[in-house]
């Protein structure tokens, strides 16, 4: 007996095919994991399954039949339920209050009523709250129980939830198996969203791989293992770019030393980060996104300071220096986020020169001729497919990351900071970027990549590190680094 | 079953400049039920309102008089705007400005108009710009929101300005509050003899092009509007974004400040409390109107000040309420703020594709009960 199917499901958003005919079964009463690297589809999908989203193309079967789920409601009115990885809860209203918004039965409210209810679905599912709490005194693990409890409340019989163990610290994480475990006792059905191959091979039944929008297999966890599975996500062994020759490596030059932060949410984003990068070498960082990443590309560009340890470039400790100080410093940044760090009002010229006004300027008063100047040069030298007085707004992906690479690159930086740098990039732009990095690296430059692509690092570094939950795994040369090696470390196994 | 999509779409550049065209449409059209429910015609309203103060020469003159203290505010918070910084606080800067030229125009008494009106000038500017530093630095440090400080230290100003009326400054015969007689050196002089058009119409003009060659020519300019349209980007690109934001805020307040001394010394001649009746919230309408624009908040002040004078010229001769000037040019800022959201976005209707899972099981079964 399926609780849910979903079938033949089609997902475009622009150019990008997040969904490509997924067809997905959860059998009842199991536990059913959906394991992908970030970009897979897996949230995708279960947003569409959730009435967020609406698929292009497909259906859903809620125990056998079709359903149309154009929004939550409809969801929770098909019996289920879903946990993200941001709550919604109200920080200033008391768990009984948040779990009875958006009850629409009835005008008045009857507190006690509601206390018993509560108190009642806490013990059948054994996930203990207190109904008189306020949301803003739990702990996030507490939190967590509150939302999986109003999904239940709700009389949810499908439960997804999206990477839950992200929030958790260890013990957490245990008291969040055993609900899962009582749940399933009572014949409900979980949809388990995860990247982390441990967890998964504990708590799971069956578990469906996810990659660029396509099912890869499903399989049961007796039937598999983790390398299986880690085989299952990362892929496959050819790789798009070849690699040039052996370059001399130089000596280091950017020093990583014991680098500590903490993320958006205050918990513990970097751990202990120590790693040096050497001139003429690219060091790739591999990890799934959400490991620490955004968090070491931000404090090397001076966007946020850390908590603890250093960085230096030569001589130069440039902890916690700002943007402009690391610009100075010879380090070029391309950042995460390319419409974060270009003003899209600005015309393409404009943000060519923004980072270097002084040069620009006589006296306080723009040298705009001189701006079209360096516009035009940069243009051509990287080909960017735009007029100087465009806005950049109106670029595609691969031309804003172009005039991105032309601003940073053109000043011929010592230091290379490249943070998912063809995310989002057509095929020619990809190859356009991964081209210039090497380009730098063989100018001299020490790059460091930060990169969910595994494809690209191994095609790309001289040597690779893994990052995991804030932790540098192992450095690896890139002729020891397999696959197999590689996709465990970014699972967290060693 | 047709479906409509809600897309983000950006504007088209020919759309944004007709976007205060439409909007003062829109917005006539709105005001006209109004005119109607008071019993008067909407199109003799509009004449009164736009065409008689073009009329005359001295209506039209009146006009300029109008705009002069509109151009220095529109100017004020198109300038603190465009760095992202919410300049609420353009009424309370006015009247510190004002505060400060009453000051020197009592103390420089016999002072030649070569000397006192240079200070005026220098007094007013620098009283706008220490009102506004509060508020900045707080913003600046801090991160407190600026629309609520700027807000509510106009009140605290009132109420400084009415203590001097009130008090030191009262007129010690008549009993008024209001500040003594400037002193003839800090006058600002006629520009056309015998009409209320004075040199702070000069001032006004030479603000409004000398901000435009700021924000469109130099660094700093850049700088502003790219910590104004990207705040991350530009702290991404090295920009000293707390620095460029007090600038942007106490040039600002600066400039308010200019429009305050400018209504002390060119029209009324001392200070009462009725010296601005919200020129500086008229301000915001003007800057948005103009979009940010030097240029544009030119036009849109004459504009404004061409409302303000018919405004007058309507209720007197249609009799309805005086204030629908402030009704019409409230409802303008509405209409302009609607307009710029909405140019932003298309509705696309939405073919349903064959497996398309968006019809309704009930239509089905609908459709299946018909056919039976």
């Amino acid at each position: 007996m399926y609780a849910v199917q979903m079938r033949g499901i089609v997902k475009r958003f622009g150019d990008v095919l997040a969904n490509d005919r997924i067809d997905f079964d959860l059998e009842q009463g199991k536990i059913h994991a959906l394991l992908g690297e970030n970009g897979a589809g897996k949230t995708t999908l279960m947003r569409i399954l959730y009435g967020l989203y609406h698929s292009d193309t497909g259906e859903i079967l809620v125990n056998g039949e079709r359903v149309n789920i154009n929004s939550p409601k409809d969801a929770i009115r098909a019996g289920i339920g879903m946990v993200t990885q941001h709550f919604t809860l109200v920080p200033t209203l008391t768990v009984a209050e948040n779990l009875v918004l958006g009850d629409t039965t009835g005008i008045t409210l009857n507190p006690a009523k509601i206390e018993r209810s509560i108190a009642d679905a806490s013990q059948r599912f054994g996930v203990q709250v207190n109904p008189k709490a306020l949301v803003r005194h739990l702990s996030v693990g507490e939190r967590q129980r509150v939302e999986i409890l109003k999904a239940l409340y709700h009389d949810a019989r499908v439960l997804i939830l999206d990477e839950p163990t992200a929030v958790l610290v260890p013990q957490e994480v245990e008291v969040l198996f055993e609900s899962l475990e009582r749940l399933r006792k009572e014949g409900l059905s979980v949809i388990f969203i995860s990247h982390k191959l441990n967890e998964v091979m504990r708590v799971c039944d069956r578990i469906t791989v996810l990659r660029d929008g396509r099912v890869i297999g499903t399989v049961e966890k007796t039937a598999t293992s983790q390398i299986d599975l880690a085989r299952m996500m990362v892929g496959r062994e050819t790789f798009g770019v070849t690699r040039q020759g052996e370059r001399a490596r130089g000596e280091a030059l950017l020093r990583v030393e014991n680098l500590g932060a903490i993320d958006k949410k205050g918990m513990l984003a970097l751990k202990d980060v120590s790693f040096e990068v050497h001139t003429g070498e690219i060091l790739g960082l591999a990890g799934v996104s959400g490991n620490g990443q955004t968090e070491l590309s931000m404090i090397l560009s001076g966007m946020i300071k850390p908590t603890q340890g250093k960085v230096w470039v030569g001589q130069r400790d440039l902890t916690g220096a700002d943007p402009s100080q690391i610009g100075s410093a010879g380090m070029a940044r391309i950042p995460e986020d390319r419409h974060a760090s270009q003003v899209g009002e600005l015309s393409v010229a404009e943000n060519l020169a923004l980072d270097q006004l002084d040069s620009f300027e006589k006296g306080g008063v723009l040298d705009r001729g001189r701006m079209l100047k360096n516009a035009k040069q940069l243009i051509a030298e990287y080909q960017i497919k735009a007029s100087p007085g465009d806005r950049i707004r109106t670029l595609s992906g691969g031309n804003m990351q172009k005039v991105l690479l032309a601003r940073s690159f053109s000043r011929q930086p010592a230091v290379v900071i490249a943070s998912q740098p063809t995310r989002g990039l057509d095929v020619s732009a990809t190859e356009y970027v991964r081209g210039k990095l090497i380009e730098q690296r063989d100018r001299g430059a020490a790059v460091l990549l930060l990169s969910e692509d595994l494809d690209e690092i191994m095609a790309l570094s001289d040597r690779i590190a893994v990052i995991y939950e804030g932790r540098i795994m192992g450095i690896l040369d890139v002729r020891e680094a397999t696959v197999e090696r590689l996709g465990l470390m970014m699972c967290g196994t060693c | 079953m047709l479906k409509f999509r809600i897309e983000k779409v950006p504007a088209p550049f020919w759309m944004r400049i007709l976007i205060p065209v439409a909007a003062v449409l829109v917005t006539f059209l709105l005001t006209s039920i109004l005119v109607l429910l008071a019993g008067a015609d909407p199109l003799k309203a509009f004449y009164y309102f736009l065409i008689s103060p073009l009329s005359s020469q001295v209506s039209a003159i009146e006009v300029l008089v109008k705009s002069t203290p509109l151009l220095l505010t529109g100017a004020a918070v198109a300038f603190a705007f465009s760095a992202g910084y919410w300049n609420i606080g353009a009424e309370g800067q006015l009247y510190a400005g004002a505060l400060v030229g009453a000051w020197l125009g009592i103390v420089l008494q016999g002072v030649s108009p070569v000397v006192g009106i240079p200070l005026m000038i220098l007094g007013g500017f620098v009283g706008g710009a220490l009102w506004a530093l509060v508020p900045a630095l707080l913003k600046v440090k801090w991160n407190v929101d600026e629309v609520v400080t700027t807000l509510l230290l106009n009140s605290v100003i009132l109420f400084i300005v009415s203590y001097f009326l009130n008090g030191p400054w009262r007129n010690p015969v008549s009993m008024w509050p209001q500040s003594p007689e400037i002193a003839s050196g800090t006058v600002f002089f006629k520009l056309i003899p015998r009409s209320r058009l004075h040199f702070g119409f000069i001032i006004a003009v030479v603000v409004i092009l000398v901000e435009w060659f700021v924000l469109a020519r130099t660094s700093l300019g850049l700088r502003m509007r790219a910590v104004g349209l990207g705040k991350d980007a530009a702290r991404f690109a090295g920009i000293p974004v707390g620095r460029t934001m007090l600038t942007a805020a106490l040039v600002s307040g600066g400039i308010a400040g200019l429009a305050g001394v400018g209504e002390v010394a060119g029209i009324h001649f001392h200070l009462i409390d009725a010296i601005s009746e919200g020129l500086g919230y008229t301000g915001i309408i003007i800057a948005t109107l103009g979009a940010l624009n030097p240029l544009g908040v030119g036009i849109s002040a004459l504009f404004i000040g061409l409302i303000d004078t018919g405004a007058q010229s309507v209720s007197r001769a249609l009799g309805v309420p005086s204030y629908l000037g402030d009704v019409v040019q409230s409802a303008l800022l509405l209409v302009v703020l609607g307009m710029f959201l909405l140019q932003n976005y298309r509705i696309r209707r939405v073919q349903p594709s064959a497996g398309d899972n968006v019809t309704p099981p009930g239509a089905l079964a609908e459709e299946a009960k018909e056919l039976r």
